[in-house]
């Protein structure tokens, strides 16, 4: 039987594939509705959101229709931080089944909580990614996103185990062992973050097994920032399909929003999570079509409900509908944050142009690390690459000029003049699977 | 005739040069020769071993990178004009990327040299040709 939108693979009804093709007058009716009472519930239960409401002589009654959304403050990261670790909480702690952190690299953690219902939604969420991009329950999946803390790990398997594919909760860590289990468990999907798989990659190279021999034919890709250029990247050397899924821990983690199988943008579960585009510095609306930073209310969110949170991640909405036939919007995929960028000697410079370059000088993609510096006033870049055995030669004169070809492109792409240091596999940090791609030294180390 | 070297690439922090010998030790694989070149960040370590298969196989397990190069082991007069009179031959107008002394030989008078062309098999004729003694992988690795 041929699939659509509304069956799975066996012609069986799914309904949570409907949500993602409801009327979109339907759609705006269920979204007000669940604003009003997620507004209500944030003004009567966190002292925060009641505040700066307050302030703003808004009460929950005068959100009358979407648009008055713009009316509310914007919370933000800080406004987590500050209120460490339950102040955003809006329900009892006995209704709360579940807690998640961030890892807590710079200060202390940001909590998450989930009431029963909560979880609910975001397996449910998830799973939706999952159909959207061809995953079945006769698929034997890999996760090997972090479990524990993370949201990642969990959150995702959540979502494989309500689809009720086979999940291997393998988390991440120990490569070997990975591309074992992928070709002795019969794997035949996978998820995790792309800068991950990527060592995945190298590693089986290394050892010899071919990946494109092995059942994998998909992965669900995401907790941090990938470019277009790794997608190819990941696709061309193992055959599989590269999907982005989108989330952050403070509005439920993995599953706001998850490409179909167009891979072209990242479809918002909007029914749950709702979205906007603001100017981050006038902090004015901008038009769909537009780019800007990503703001999202949650719709359904009981033990922790946020209203406007600004994720920083720089997007805009986009203003054609996907071919596939959803109702629900797409956002561009993220390929910066705000607070990623770094600005050296006056240019702004964000990561993802430097992992542009790096596979634009040599069709691979190392890891890399940029490390930022002050040195006699002024200052400088300084990024680390990773060298594979598909990069090294023998000629000390050849790896002079693969470190000329990356500062070439690098400096192509900037405009500025960078050194690049080759350095040993595996020597550059990796945090959580999760790459900690710049290391900023002006304020502290630098002589300022 | 071409000898199987084994270049290793590592960043130039005390240690790494450890790393690769301990590596080596631990899975019992003698080294018979080993040079350094450094550019100021890295440097290539170039080793003859015992075991070239094994020993790449094991350096990678240790997350070290190593790729196999052909080189050529040729014996000289250990006396005055020996390497010179090497070099005379067609094979010495060829491009050579770096040569070093082999450090072992058993015979007084003679030394080897370890080169590395850039073209091993067109060298390696032009040498044959020229009456040079090549030794194989056999009389190296033994």
């Amino acid at each position: 039987m041929k699939r659509n939108c509304w069956n799975d693979q066996n012609g069986r009804f799914l309904p949570e594939m409907s949500l993602d093709f409801m009327p979109v007058d339907k759609l705006k009716q269920v979204q007000l509705q669940r604003l009003q009472a997620t507004v209500s519930l944030a003004y009567e239960k966190v002292p925060l959101f009641r505040s700066r409401m307050d302030e703003k002589k808004l009460k929950p009654s005068d959100i009358k229709s979407l648009k008055d959304i713009t009316l509310i403050p914007f919370s933000m990261k800080k406004d987590l931080r500050d209120t460490y670790p339950y102040g955003l909480f809006a329900t009892d702690m006995k209704q709360v089944v579940r807690l998640h952190a961030s890892s807590g690299t710079t200060g202390k953690p940001i909590v998450v909580g989930y009431t029963q219902e909560d979880m609910d939604v975001w397996a449910q969420v998830i799973k939706r990614g999952l159909l959207a991009t061809g995953y079945t329950s006769d698929d034997i999946v890999q996760n090997f996103y972090g479990y524990g803390l993370f949201t990642g790990g969990l959150g995702v398997h959540g979502g494989l185990e309500s689809l009720g594919a086979t999940v291997i909760p393998v988390s991440g860590g120990n490569t070997e062992r990975q591309i074992m289990i992928m070709k002795d468990f019969e794997v035949t999907a996978i998820a995790g973050t792309p800068s991950y798989f990527i060592r995945i990659i190298d590693v089986a190279e290394k050892m010899g097994i071919d990946l494109k021999t092995l059942k994998i034919k998909r992965g669900l890709f995401g907790a941090e920032p990938w470019s277009d250029g790794m997608r190819d990247y990941i696709e061309e050397r193992t055959g599989i399909k590269a999907y982005d899924i989108y989330g952050l821990s403070e509005i439920i983690g993995p599953g706001v929003g998850c490409e179909c199988e167009c891979q072209n943008g990242i479809h918002i579960y909007e029914d749950h999570f709702y979205p906007e585009i603001i100017d981050p510095e006038t902090l004015e609306p901008l038009p769909d079509g537009q780019e800007g930073e990503l703001v999202i209310s949650t719709l359904s969110k009981q033990a922790m409900p946020i209203l406007r949170y600004r994720t920083r991640d720089i997007t805009s909405i986009e203003a054609t509908p996907c071919p596939c036939g959803r109702t629900i919007r797409r956002i561009k995929r993220i390929g910066r944050r705000s607070d990623d960028m770094f600005i050296i000697r006056g240019v702004n410079v964000f990561p993802s142009q430097i992992e542009t370059a790096l596979l634009r000088a040599e069709k691979a993609l190392p890891h890399y690390q940029i490390v930022l510096d002050r040195k006699n006033h002024l200052d400088t870049v300084e990024v680390k690459v990773e060298v594979s055995r598909d990069m090294m030669s023998d000629s000390m004169s050849d790896m002079d000029s693969l470190n000329k070809r990356f500062s070439h492109s690098i400096e192509q792409i900037l405009g500025i003049s960078v050194l690049v240091t080759l350095c040993e596999p595996d020597s550059l940090p990796r945090s959580e699977g999760k790459a900690k791609r710049v290391i900023d030294n002006r304020a502290i180390g630098g002589s300022l | 005739m071409k000898i199987p070297q084994i270049s290793i690439f590592v960043s130039n922090r005390p240690g790494r040069i450890h790393a690769v010998c301990q590596s080596l030790a631990d899975a019992d694989i003698n080294l018979l020769s080993l040079t350094l070149a450094d550019s100021g960040e890295f440097g290539l370590i170039r080793i003859i071993v015992s075991h070239p298969e094994k020993a790449v196989e094991v350096l990678g397990k240790s997350g070290i990178v190593a790729i196999v190069t052909d080189v050529v082991a040729c014996e000289v007069s250990a006396l005055k004009g020996g390497l010179a009179k090497l070099l005379s031959t067609p094979a010495g107008s060829l491009q050579i990327d770096y040569m070093y002394a082999y450090p072992t030989c058993h015979q007084k008078d003679k030394a080897i040299m370890i080169l590395r062309f850039t073209d091993p098999d067109e060298a390696i004729a032009l040498l044959e040709e020229a009456g040079v003694k090549l030794l194989s992988k056999k009389d190296i690795l033994g």
